[in-house]
């Protein structure tokens, strides 16, 4: 039964990452593709501090999102899960994942109308009289990729936590609170580190993919905002050097997922330390 | 109560770029900017004449009915094994199916543009952006469906089988319209993933480019910014329209065989 | 006489797990049969091997004369009232009744549906939805729509383990109506002993895969042939011995020497070591005033635990490892000991039943 999709994967996602990777040791000058093995994409990338500052900033902006994304849905997660009445919930659910399944592209672009020089917050807080000249540092640089992603990525980091909050035995607070902690310490000691799973999954399934992301940087980041996802589209499908392109992909993959897997060891060591 | 205050400011950022759409689709000047000028449905009107864009809309619109039939059908099947079936290795395949949900999509994108170009040569075309699209789709296509499965009792095939059935009829007589509600919101979904995607067609896509694709051409056209609004506010609707669908379905579904609802899909 | 039911040799494999080991039982028509053992031990498998939801590993199970192998389980003349009941949700509780009759063309739908349900009590609640009912309507909607199909075997996977002990044992009452009512074999699944002895013909005792012991309810109680069987059903006490001769004559720890008669030694008689077990309900206490011609022995009371009806007392006694478990209804006059009182207990060598040692 399971073999279907199972094969479907291997053969869509499994061959096609030995592919990548076997790409990776190739060269390519113009349309000739050059079979011999070789670690020079990897020497390039090494080498030219272009890629190494691409992929630093692409790691910073990636963190960034997800600390802020997690940081503002947790309140909402909880929110949904504690203090909405059950029959309730999946519409709150409903409203917050339907933004996320309508078209991205335009989304994005709508970030750029709300930040923009005439956009929506300048004009308004001109008309508040808060400001006098349009702010410029929320537009065409990184801070309005960090905006723009938080935003598409929000509903991936509030279903996992939810989900864990959800599952928390109701009476274990009560048991807290029985035995002299306070609301608030109930939290620390009891809510958070239930919640624990829930919020490492919406990191990682907020971080791994926005380091994929090429549409917001494109849009939103100007000159300074550009970022590895970029690259990697510009060497496949304007340069045309493929291997170098592939080199750059998994390089990037592999930085996250070692961040990622760090993440999971030291949150790990932390939940086993209190305990 | 701060918190209730706090959870609807983020709804209200969650929906700030939405409820921007309409209001320029409608607004009658060429500029994407406050202030407002006027109410006008050209934008709308020029939508029926572009040819380019019928063709982009045809072309999604065959991706995604592919791709929601497709991703069902193979989430169907790993749902039903996982809800049902024990078998060795459990986990790590289930898990691996899904890992598609946390790939960076630019690598599924270039990964399959080098085997599909330099390694198979058959060229780029829709069948190219269907494969990738079952790809993504298919872990939301088994989230859904692993929730309908997993409210199944296994006895449930067992008992109509004890009852004379065969094991096809089992299924197409007990577990298909207990999971039918599950399937259709799996089908809506994975459509609407797959009319909305950008990033992996912009890679794989043909001659003939997809919705997102053409709209991203338009993008770089400031006179044409206005019809994307118009463009945009139909999609939107669109989306909605079958969420909304998906939803009740999926609580008609849970209120049929009288299970309490726990929360949204996925 | 062979049978309607028949297993020989019946062997289970769950990859390296041995579930069922070298099964041999039979079954006769009409009667009502137990399956009882711990969790686990393998009572599902076993009925499930009979509905053909499980293939054999190894051995044949016939059913009326005829060998089931390759047979599914919808050619089988079985059918089966699941732990779940597997009420479909989505059907009404008449559809739920119907189920079976869509490829029997023969009988009349609604005539069958009706005696079905009045059969179980459920008159007019056809139209109701399934998932509407409570568990003891559910189990009759369960029990019609397996009742329907008019198998020579009914299954029933702990049928009652569901439901709350009022209503559980209602329905024990009204199983056994209806098993006598229709006559067709019954097979019990359960893991409480109590439900067994009642409801049953005959009892087979399972234990990690094996039948420990098959036998009609009071041979099993009072003749049990291993420790397990006696443990696992009802309380007994277990006594050290020593079998001295053939004619069964055994000196029992504490309680000195006696003879037994040979059906109080349902395993056999093995000379040396050996072990008695007594059922506390066969040993008394004698209180003032009463008076006995059967042994006696002294004691002390260790502990004394009140059930209302009945005080159950553990009395040490002098030579006995562990105190004796007696079990006493308490009749009118009769005072409630406290600990440390001395008592005299009375005994008798006729409940008595010689076990194989301690292992
Ligand atoms: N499909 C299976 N695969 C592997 N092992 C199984 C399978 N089904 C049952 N088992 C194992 O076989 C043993 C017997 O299971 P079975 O369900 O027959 O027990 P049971 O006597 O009915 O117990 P219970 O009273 O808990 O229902 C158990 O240890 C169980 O774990
Ligand atoms: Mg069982």
């Amino acid at each position: 039964m399971v073999s279907p999709p199972l094969i479907y994967v291997l053969l869509m996602l499994a061959f096609p990452m030995g592919a990548i990777i076997l790409f990776s040791f190739w060269t390519q000058e113009f349309m000739t593709l050059d079979t011999t093995f070789t670690l020079a994409n990897y020497r390039e990338i090494w080498e030219k501090p272009i890629f190494a500052a691409l992929l630093q900033r692409s790691l910073f902006v990636s963190g960034c999102v997800t600390l802020v994304t997690v940081i503002l849905a947790f309140p909402v997660a909880y929110f949904v899960s504690f203090h909405v009445a059950p029959e309730r919930k999946s519409l709150w659910l409903f409203l917050i994942t339907i933004p996320f399944w309508t078209s991205y592209l335009i989304r994005v672009f709508l970030w750029k109308v709300i930040l923009g020089y005439n956009g929506v917050v300048n004009t308004g807080l001109i008309k508040i009289g808060l400001i006098d000249e349009p702010l410029t540092f929320i537009l065409y640089n990184v801070n309005a990729v960090i905006i723009t992603l938080a935003h598409a990525f929000a509903p991936f980091a509030i279903l996992p936590i939810f989900v864990a909050l959800e599952k928390i035995d109701r009476s274990l607070l009560e048991a807290s609170q029985d035995l002299g902690e306070s609301k608030f310490t109930t939290f620390f000691r009891v809510t958070l580190p239930l919640a624990m799973p829930g919020v490492v999954a919406a990191v990682l399934i907020v971080f791994i993919p926005t380091i994929g992301d090429y549409v917001t940087p494109e849009l939103m980041g100007g000159a300074g905002g550009k970022l590895v996802a970029n690259m990697i589209q510009t060497q496949f499908l304007a340069l045309n050097n493929a291997p170098l392109g592939a080199a750059l992909a998994i390089v990037a993959m592999i930085c996250v997922t070692a961040i990622s897997l760090l993440f999971v060891f030291l949150n790990r060591r932390w939940l086993r330390g209190r305990s | 109560m701060t918190l209730r205050i706090y959870a609807i400011a983020y709804l209200v950022f969650l929906y700030a770029p939405i409820i921007l759409l309409p209001l320029f689709a409608f607004n009658d000047a060429t500029i994407i900017a406050f202030p407002l000028s006027g109410f006008t449905t050209e934008w709308f009107q020029q939508l029926m004449t572009t040819q380019a864009l019928h063709r982009a809309a045809q072309n999604s619109l065959f991706i995604a009915v592919l791709t929601a039939l497709l991703s069902t059908i193979l989430g169907v099947c790993a749902a039903r094994a996982g809800a049902m079936y024990d078998f060795p290795l459990k986990r790590g395949i289930l898990g691996l199916v899904m890992i598609p949900l946390v790939l960076p999509e630019i690598i599924v994108a270039v990964s399959l543009l080098v085997v599909a170009v330099q390694i198979f040569d058959v060229g780029l075309s829709n069948w190219t952006v269907i494969a990738a699209h079952v790809l993504i789709c298919t872990p939301f296509s088994i989230a859904i469906l692993n929730g309908a499965f997993q409210n199944l009792d296994p006895a449930m095939e067992e008992a109509a089988m004890d009852l004379g059935e065969s094991r096809w009829s089992a299924f197409r007589l007990v577990t298909l319209p207990l999971v039918m509600p599950g399937i259709i919101a799996s089908m809506l979904i994975a459509f609407t993933i797959s009319l909305d995607e950008f990033i992996i067609a912009f890679f794989l896509t043909g001659a003939n480019p997809t919705m997102p694709v053409y709209i991203w051409g338009l993008l770089r056209f400031p006179a044409s910014l206005p019809v994307v609004m118009a463009l945009g506010t139909i999609l939107v609707a669109l989306s909605i329209a079958l969420l909304t669908c998906a939803e009740l379905l999926r609580r008609r579904g849970m209120a049929r065989v009288g299970l309490k609802d726990k929360g949204g899909f996925i | 006489m062979t049978g309607l039911i028949q297993l020989n040799g019946v062997n289970k494999y769950y990859g390296d797990y041995h579930a069922l080991r070298d099964i041999d039982l039979t079954i006769n028509e009409g009667e009502f049969f137990s399956l009882l053992g711990p969790s686990g031990c393998g009572k599902t498998t076993l009925l499930r091997t009979i509905a053909g939801f499980e293939g054999v590993s190894g051995g044949v199970v016939m059913i009326g004369g005829r060998d089931m192998a390759g047979v599914p389980a919808n050619q089988r003349p079985t059918n089966m009232v699941f732990q779940s009941y597997a009420i479909f949700p989505h059907l009404t509780v008449a559809e739920n009744v119907a189920f079976g009759l869509r490829k029997r063309p023969d009988i009349d739908k609604s005539t069958a549906v009706d005696a079905a349900l009045d059969m179980v009590g459920l008159s007019g609640f056809g139209h109701r939805v399934a998932h509407a009912l409570s568990g003891g309507q559910r189990q009759r909607v369960a029990l019609a729509r397996a009742l329907i199909l008019k198998p020579q075997v009914l299954l029933l996977d702990e049928p009652l383990s569901a439901l709350d002990k009022k209503m559980r044992e209602q329905m024990q009452v009204e199983l056994m109506r209806l098993q006598r009512h229709i006559g067709i074999t019954f097979i019990l699944v359960t893991h409480d002993q109590e439900e067994a002895l009642v409801m049953s013909d005959r009892i087979a005792v399972m234990f990690d895969g094996k039948i420990g012991q098959m036998d009609d309810p009071e041979t099993l109680y009072r003749r049990p042939k291993t420790r397990l069987v006696a443990e696992f059903i009802g309380k007994m006490n277990f006594l050290d011995a020593m079998v001295k001769d053939a004619d069964i004559t055994v000196d029992v720890q504490g309680l000195g020497t006696c003879v037994i008669a040979p059906e109080q030694a349902p395993s056999g008689v093995t000379l040396g070591a050996g072990a008695v077990g007594i059922r506390p309900e066969t040993l008394a206490i004698l209180f003032d005033g009463e008076t006995t011609d059967r042994e006696t022995i002294q004691g002390t009371v260790a502990e004394v635990v009140y059930y209302g009806d009945m005080t159950y007392y553990d009395v040490t006694i002098a030579g006995i490892a562990t105190p004796l478990n007696i079990a006493m209804k308490n009749l009118i006059g009769r005072p409630v000991l406290d600990v440390g009182d001395a008592t005299t207990v009375v005994w008798d060598a006729r409940s008595l039943v010689l076990l194989p040692a301690a292992a």
